[in-house]
């Protein structure tokens, strides 16, 4: 926001683009839960900022195109399933193409040197732009006085005069240029954007794909691990259980192929069933369903099995706490 | 809240983008606007909260009409008018 902005301040021509790789972080995914009491409805970072901005911005879907990124890094993962480097060089080569169809002169970016640690990195940006094929044409505004000129500086189209120097992980800088430049009701500059740089969000990823033996995934299973607390009582089954009603109802969108379950005239949760399960794991599947459910205690609970648009009523005694081990928690 | 007996807009197509989480809903309309003349209505439905937000937003930026965006329980529907 404040690099496109420092553009618009010299008179330049600015269109934005956001790419939906399917593991975007925003506000929105809060929306899975039941909200807080006055909690504002979540809002899209991009759109926001491209509002506020009065700029067109190109919402572009990449998540088909993303999986080979994300099953097979050419330059690794970062801490978790995070492939920083072969990421932000595909979305380079995107934004480039796009640049083209649009028939615009260069690439900017907001990014700053070291604020994150893999894609961020001094020594890493150069390899981005050569490995892109873009060099020499993208310019970080935001931090340009510590690099060298780009192309667009050096034919004068960009005063370099009016670039900044930032570097580092600390935001007071951006945040000051931010209150001079009168912006502020900004999204929010700190935390992560991608699940993959979440611990819990890639072991449940490694888990999926070790129980399928392939790295590959829909767009469901990347929703799916998103949603619910995930267990595993076996590697041919895992069951998806909703945390409240909101949650509840989201995991019911997903019964199409699975299994869904839940206790009959008693609260609890709904919970999804996905693999291979027998008859004996469909009763396993039931008697979790009561244990997380308001009826934990009672002998027995009727639940609603659901599958293929059939249904079922099981009748059974919901399972001991010490009967889960953690093992089984993903 | 709206009246249950509010007028219904016409589309001239429907887009269901339940259960998908922002930013899909827009995407999908993006993605369906694009086949449709200036003039237009598509209407979008949606279960992310966010897009009460979001399409505003998004009609704003890019020059179509939001004729109304009516919650209907836990979902939304939101009439566009695309732009010239």
């Amino acid at each position: 926001m404040l690099a496109a902005r420092l553009l618009m301040d010299q008179g330049i021509h600015v269109e934005c683009v956001n790419f939906h790789t399917g593991f975007c972080i925003q506000s929105h995914t809060g929306a899975l839960r039941n909200p807080e009491p006055g909690a504002k409805p979540p809002r899209h970072d991009a759109l926001h900022a491209a509002q506020l901005l009065g700029i067109k911005l190109h919402m572009v879907d990449i998540a088909e195109d993303y999986v080979r990124i994300v099953t097979d890094p050419k330059h690794g993962y970062g801490s978790n399933l995070n492939p920083c480097l072969d990421c932000k060089i595909f979305m380079v080569r995107k934004a480039w193409q796009l640049k083209e169809e649009l028939g615009l002169h260069f690439l900017f970016t907001g990014e700053v040197i070291g604020q994150r640690p893999m894609s961020q990195r001094r020594e890493n940006l150069p390899h981005i732009e050569r490995e892109a094929g873009v060099e020499g044409w993208l310019l970080r505004p935001l931090c340009a006085l510590r690099l060298k000129a780009t192309e667009p500086e050096k034919r004068g189209w960009v005063d370099r005069k009016q670039l900044q120097g930032f570097n580092g992980r600390g935001r007071r800088p951006q945040m000051a240029l931010a209150q001079q430049l009168g912006l502020h009701d900004y999204p929010s500059p700190a935390g992560g954007c991608c699940f993959l740089t979440d611990e819990n969000y890639s072991r449940k990823l490694q888990d999926l794909w070790h129980s399928r033996g392939e790295r590959q995934y829909t767009m469901d299973d990347i929703l799916l691990l998103k949603a619910g607390r995930h267990l595993r009582p076996a590697a041919h089954f895992k069951v998806i259980v909703g945390r409240d009603e909101t949650e509840n109802h989201f995991l019911s969108g997903f019964r199409q192929q699975r299994w869904l379950l839940q206790a009959q005239g008693i609260p609890g949760p709904v919970l999804l069933l996905e693999g291979t399960p027998n008859e004996e794991d469909l009763t396993l599947a039931c008697r979790l369903t009561a244990r997380f459910g308001q009826g934990k205690l009672a002998p027995t609970v009727t639940v609603r099995v659901e599958y293929q648009g059939q249904e079922v009523l099981r009748s059974v005694t919901p399972l001991p706490a010490d009967a889960i081990p953690d093992s089984w928690y993903i | 809240m709206e009246s249950p007996a509010a007028p219904t807009p016409h589309a001239d197509q429907t887009v269901d983008a339940r259960r998908l989480l922002c930013p899909m809903p827009i995407l999908r309309a993006e993605t369906a606007l694009r086949a449709l003349p200036p003039g237009a209505t598509l209407a979008l439905l949606a279960t992310d909260p966010g897009i009460q937000h979001d399409l505003p937003a998004w009609c704003q930026i890019n020059g179509h009409a939001l004729l109304e965006l009516r919650q209907q329980g836990r979902e939304w529907v939101g009439w566009v008018v695309k732009g010239g």
